[in-house]
């Protein structure tokens, strides 16, 4: 891979905290190495403005590696930017040229109130899952793992929806703001598997329910999310999950 | 010393797995089920409407036409779908404005410069298709709905309808905002038509290929036929 | 003081059953009563504080993400091992703990490795319970892989994402707990110091890391799930919060660290780019099962790896350790590749990585597939099939690997390199997983543990969710059950005062420097004499070196730091200038044992005692012992010494040749 410098133009969004307004400030950065990760051309930008005595840009960011979820920032006008199935932390630099403007902002979400400049909270997302994205089982209780044997379509296509990383990506990038992907991967996940048979319908109603609390939009089928999420969930869980979710509401009793 | 509030999450669930019909209607996905289903309800209308409007292009000066055009605004069973039409379209309008509406205040503060990858420019305008279409039913049904109805509770003569139609599409402008109609309704239905199968949660790898390629050919004939009909009547392809 | 590590008497096997039949139980009406603080949510917290809420514990959990599900036990990729043998090739709780034992090169205790190794089956039961999809066979039973050169498979995995799909098991468990009532969740906190009020722990003092404020916290008792402290390195296949402070804080108040220099250097991961570098990113262990490492046989050879002919390649470890070849364990493997490198043979521009080549195996993937339809033609026809073999195995870290370096591994060789990875080393606990200090107990990666001087692979996973699932709720049992009487001690308490005001002090005193040198310039020096002297190869020189470097360091970091901002609000410098504060007496320590451990043993290389022909060399004699460090005043440490007996495993040298 050919190995080259650039200089940028960064437009990064600023705010203090939740309750003050934000705006778009303007940085130039210089010999940023194409073998960068986009995370580290920010730590070399937020290195200069505290040796300049000004507040470096706030994100979340953990793993870097692509995995846990932490990182989020709206690019140029994508999630996570311009790379298919990728992170903001794995993007690396030589996605641009030199003299690129490039343009940062949080995720945007009534869901997700910014906390400072580009960390958003999420614990929406934490609260949905507490409503009913789980088993209900007590360590100890389980029988041997081999005592249940699952269909291998269904043990692959669970995970595959269990792959979801809980960035937020689907809602930021949904022009509804909407967190069906991200339900809906989780309540298929566990409708796949017999282990959540049991709770399957009030699981259903119950984190739709929450989800509805929260304050994200309403599905329309546009599919975005899927193509921003980083992980590829398919739209089809959404799908699923509206088939649980009706199934259930039409059929439990009052 | 502070007390933990802000991110702790002290709130014991108490939303109960139990379903009233209000509950579920009012829901995110209950609104949408009733998108679809209004929505699948209107699609199945219009091939009848298209159906029986085509025998225009029979060109038996609107015979068979005015014949079942009668059958259709005697017969009771008819008369009594027609309100069910009309419930099922105010329902369609109200809940797609109001979802507009709601969806649209998730994201207060919007985006420098937003792309759209993987999402058609249809799909994210349901809502002002949807508006344009709500203008042309409105002029629509003006035209013929009213009248006809007028007529026939009045006792009149028979009101011809084909021969009201031959004058409405004599204008120009009226064929004009028709075409635009149509156009609007065909984008609608090429998005709308596999939306609402999603909706319901039919989307699996066997089926989503077969409900796409039926849902664009039927937006395609639809249309091209809705379209052809004040066109004929315009260029006077037919008498 | 001797310390006791309160080994429960008996035959090995019946150790763990007689502990449970007579330990001290709590009744589920006192349990309600009784609070317990868990600091940490990676597999160790969440698995740890979801099982004591299910018992009726009050608990309260913290991690410093913006979610528990966020904890970095999240980027494990391989797998964890559990003594199920399912695959019926001999395994047993038995191999299992002498696997771990010798793999830990004599230096782990006994008692607690073979309880680990009768705890391994049930965590997979829970796990599977909780809807965690681990990789099945077409008959839907569950699927092994063998790992870390063991010869049985013993391994689970959910493809190349184990970590994520426990972590999110146990995060589940843990969420349903909130949900409940029985757990209160507190994200976005960081621990900054215990609370010790008569020879017990009872709280903690944290920071809001949104609003900057100090909180109090009761707790009957408090458990340490904070992680490794590989960080300490700077570069290393940790998350970027990673960090020692919790374990470091304990460690001020009186909990012995044990171990410290025990780090593991994993062999398989993406080399150093540049000075920009912020992390490093583990390849999988996995990959070794099919690719084969090597460098030129020609220093000067600036040839295109594809163009270097296979006469003119030099797969040094198959030529060093004929019998296993490309599987040696995680230390032979890194240093045999260090050893090439410093020699002149590396590859790349930075001449610091080696080739891991599949051409290999990707040819004779193909011929299978071929040969399966009839096929057995030679030419590019099985390159394609041979590489979508590859894609199935390991497409997602071919991927991962060229997002970060551009190159296209399944055209050109993959360049690896060492890097840090584990820490065996951590903080002294005893059978019950209590550290020298009562009521405060550490699990997971944040104990000195049970892997000894080395980990296998797959293993780590295992010991945490052990901790927190299946031995906690046992052990804490034992305290608590003499703490009933005990009533909420009301924040006011002199002790809760005094601790809060020595943590809002250091704040202060960090943000006064108002020096010219930022938090991450101070990491980057710590972390390079860190990796230079105390890495894959240490000598007493250099140790000695290495002390005198980081007492400077950690002067010039207290006298000329620079942190924007304030302390009452969101301020990530302010956090990171606290981690790396502690990161850097950490690294004297870590020093201090590295230079009092004269033998090489696991990921401890000495370069004074190795065999002539530059293999590791242990002294049992000298030191079959856990060195658990006492701080007695700052830069002054009291060793103490916990002799390992082994009854069963006895120990011989390691040879993989
Ligand atoms: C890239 C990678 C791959 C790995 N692959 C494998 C594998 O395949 N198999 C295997 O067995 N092992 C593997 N390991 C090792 C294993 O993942 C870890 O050892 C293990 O997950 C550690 O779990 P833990 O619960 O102890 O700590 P962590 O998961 O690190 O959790 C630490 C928690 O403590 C919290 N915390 C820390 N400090 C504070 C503080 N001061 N205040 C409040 N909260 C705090 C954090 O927020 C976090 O929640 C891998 C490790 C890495 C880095
Ligand atoms: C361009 C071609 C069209 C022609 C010639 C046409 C003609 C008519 C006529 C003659 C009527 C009156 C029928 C009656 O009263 O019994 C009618 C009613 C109606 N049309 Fe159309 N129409 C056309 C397109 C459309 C389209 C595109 C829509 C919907 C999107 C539509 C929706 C309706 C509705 C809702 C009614 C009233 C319901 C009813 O009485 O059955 N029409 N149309
Ligand atoms: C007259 C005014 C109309 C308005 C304001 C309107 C509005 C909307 C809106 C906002 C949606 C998006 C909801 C979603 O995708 O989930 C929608 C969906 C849909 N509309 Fe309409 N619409 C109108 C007329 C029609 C007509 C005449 C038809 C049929 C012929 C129709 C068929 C559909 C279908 C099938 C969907 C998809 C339902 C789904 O996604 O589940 N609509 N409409
Ligand atoms: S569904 Fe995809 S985009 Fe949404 S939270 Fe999960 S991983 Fe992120
Ligand atoms: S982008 Fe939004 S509209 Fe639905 S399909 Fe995805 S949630
Ligand atoms: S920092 Fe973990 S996914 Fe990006």
């Amino acid at each position: 891979m050919e190995h080259y410098y650039m200089n940028l133009t960064l437009k990064v969004w600023r705010q203090k905290n939740s309750k003050s307004k934000g705006s778009f400030e303007t940085y130039h950065v210089k010999n940023i190495s194409s073998e960068m990760s986009f995370l580290e051309m920010l730590d070399v930008l937020n290195e200069t403005l505290i040796q300049e005595g000004k507040d470096p840009i706030v994100f979340d960011h953990d793993c870097r590696e692509g995995i846990c979820g932490s990182c989020s920032m709206f690019i140029n006008g994508q999630a996570h930017g311009p790379w298919k199935q990728n992170t903001v932390c794995q993007l690396h630099m030589r996605a641009y040229k030199d003299g690129d403007t490039i343009v940062v902002e949080p995720w945007r979400s009534k869901a997700f109130p910014v906390i400072k400049d580009l960390m958003v909270d999420r614990a929406a997302f934490d609260r949905i899952i507490q409503s009913g994205g789980y088993v209900s089982v007590n360590t100890g209780n389980s029988q041997d793992a081999n005592s249940l044997p699952i269909n291998k379509k269904n043990a692959d296509e669970s995970f595959d929806a269990a792959s979801c990383i809980g960035c937020g990506a689907c809602v930021a990038t949904c022009k509804n703001g909407s967190a069906m992907l991200f339900v809906g991967a989780k309540i298929s996940q566990l409708a796949l598997l017999p282990q959540g048979e049991p709770e399957r319908k009030s699981r259903a109603l119950k984190m739709v329910a929450q989800m509805d609390k929260e304050g994200f939009g309403n599905c329309t089928n546009t599919y975005a999310c899927e193509a921003e999420c980083p992980k590829g969930i398919s739209v089809a869980y959404i799908a699923r999950m509206n088939r649980e979710f009706i199934g259930s509401g039409l059929t439990t009793e009052e | 010393m502070a007390v933990a509030t802000y991110f702790c999450t002290t709130k014991i669930n108490t939303i109960i797995a139990i379903m009233t019909w209000n509950q579920f209607f009012t829901s995110s996905i209950g609104k949408k089920f009733t998108m679809a289903l209004t929505g699948i309800f209107l699609v199945l209308f219009l091939i009848i409407h298209a159906g029986i409007n085509s025998s225009i292009f029979l060109n038996d000066n609107g015979e068979t036409f005015t014949t079942l055009g009668h059958f259709m605004s005697h017969n009771w069973i008819v008369r009594f779908l027609e309100i069910g039409l009309f419930a099922g379209l105010i329902m369609h309008i109200i809940q797609g404005l109001v979802l507009w509406k709601q969806n649209r205040s998730a994201r207060p503060i919007p985006y420098y410069n937003k792309q759209d990858r993987g999402s058609t420019w249809y799909s994210r305008s349901m809502g002002i298709l949807g508006t344009l279409l709500l203008i042309f039913l409105v002029i629509h049904i003006s035209h013929f709905f009213v009248g006809t109805k007028i007529a026939l509770y009045s006792g009149d003569q028979p009101h011809s309808l084909y021969n009201e139609m031959k004058e409405v599409f004599s204008h120009w402008w009226i064929v004009a905002i028709y075409l635009g109609g149509i156009i609007a309704l065909f984008w609608h239905l090429l998005h709308g038509f596999q939306s609402a199968w999603q909706t319901l949660g039919l989307n699996n790898k066997k089926y989503i290929t077969i409900i796409k390629v039926i849902g664009i050919g039927y937006t395609v004939i639809i249309c091209t036929l809705f379209a052809l009909m004040p066109l004929a009547m315009y260029f006077k392809w037919i008498e | 003081m001797s310390l006791d590590a309160k080994i429960p008497p008996g035959e090995m096997k019946d150790k763990w059953d007689y502990y449970k039949g007579h330990v001290n139980l709590v009744n589920p009406a006192n349990k309600r009563k009784l609070e317990v603080i868990v600091i940490g949510t990676g597999l160790a917290g969440a698995s740890a504080a979801a099982a004591l809420g299910e018992l009726g514990y009050k608990v309260k959990a913290f991690c410093f993400q913006d979610s528990p599900r966020r904890a970095h036990s999240i980027a494990a990729q391989g797998g964890i091992n559990a003594a199920k043998n399912y695959q019926n090739d001999g395994d047993s709780v038995f191999r299992l703990f002498y696997d771990t034992v010798k793999g830990g090169d004599y230096r782990a205790r006994e008692g607690n490795v073979y309880r680990l190794a009768q705890v391994s089956g049930a965590i997979i039961d829970q796990c599977v319970a909780q809807g965690v999809p681990f990789a099945r066979e077409y008959g839907g039973l569950l699927s092994n892989r063998s790992f870390g050169g063991t010869q049985v498979q013993r391994t689970f995995y959910a493809a190349g994402q184990t970590g994520q799909q426990l972590l999110l098991g146990a995060y589940s468990a843990l969420e349903r707990q909130v949900s409940l009532g029985n757990v209160l969740m507190y994200s976005r906190h960081e621990m900054l110091d215990i609370v010790v009020i008569d020879g017990k722990t009872r709280g903690i003092i944290a920071r809001n890391l949104v609003s900057g404020e100090l909180e109090r916290h009761f707790g009957h008792a408090v458990l340490l799930c904070s992680g490794g402290y590989g960080n300490v390195f700077y570069l290393s296949t940790n998350a970027m919060g990673s960090n020692v402070t919790a374990a470091w804080k304990a460690h001020k108040k009186g909990a012995y660290f044990a171990n410290p220099c025990f780090t593991q250097i994993h062999p398989t991961c993406i080399p150093v780019s540049g000075d920009h570098q912020s992390k490093l990113t583990l390849m999988s262990e996995s990959l070794r099962n099919d690719g084969r490492i090597w460098v030129p046989k020609d220093q000067s050879d600036a040839r295109s790896p594809n163009d270097i002919p296979e006469e003119e390649r030099d797969y040094f470890l198959e030529r060093r350790y004929p019998a296993f070849g490309n599987l040696v364990p995680r230390d032979v493997a890194s240093r045999a590749a260090k050893e090439r490198c410093d020699a002149g043979f590396g590859v790349g521009t930075t001449k610091m990585a080696v080739y891991l080549d599949f051409e290999d195996a990707i040819k004779r993937y193909g011929r299978i597939e071929a040969g399966k339809t009839g096929d057995h033609t030679e030419d590019d026809s099985i390159i394609g099939l041979g590489k979508s073999v590859v894609k199935e195995k390991y497409g997602n870290l071919f991927e991962m690997y060229e997002k970060i370096t551009g190159e296209n591994p399944y055209e050109l060789p993959m360049r690896i390199y060492p890097a840090v990875h584990y820490t065996m080393g951590g903080l002294w606990v005893d059978y019950e997983l209590q550290t020298t200090v009562p009521g405060l107990y550490s699990l997971g990666e944040a104990n000195f543990s049970d892997h000894g001087a080395n980990r296998l692979g797959a293993s780590a996973l295992m010991q945490g969710l052990a901790d927190g699932y299946f031995v906690i709720p046992y052990t804490l049992g034992n305290f608590l059950s003499e703490e009933i009487r005990v009533q909420a001690i009301p924040l006011e308490h002199p002790a809760f005062e005094d601790a809060e005001n020595k943590v809002s002090a250091r704040l202060h005193r960090l943000m006064d420097i108002k020096g010219t040198q930022t938090v991450e310039s101070f990491h980057k020096r710590l972390g390079k004499i860190m990796w230079d002297k105390c890495g894959m190869a240490r000598n007493e020189a250099g140790l000695q070196s290495a002390i005198e470097e980081i007492r400077l360091l950690k002067a010039e970091f207290w006298s000329d730091l620079k942190i924007p901002g304030d302390i009452k609000e969101m301020n990530p410098e302010l956090d990171k200038a606290g981690r790396v504060a502690d990161f850097i007496e950490l690294g004297e320590l870590m020093c201090i044992d590295a230079l009092h451990r004269k033998e090489s043993c696991g990921g401890h290389f000495r370069e004074e005692s190795q065999t002539e022909d530059g293999e590791a060399k242990r002294d049992d004699g000298s030191y079959a012992y856990v060195a658990a460090w006492n701080l007695q005043e700052e830069g002054n440490w009291e060793l103490h010494k916990e002799q390992l007996k082994f009854e069963i495993v006895k120990p011989t040298q390691r040879s993989y040749k």
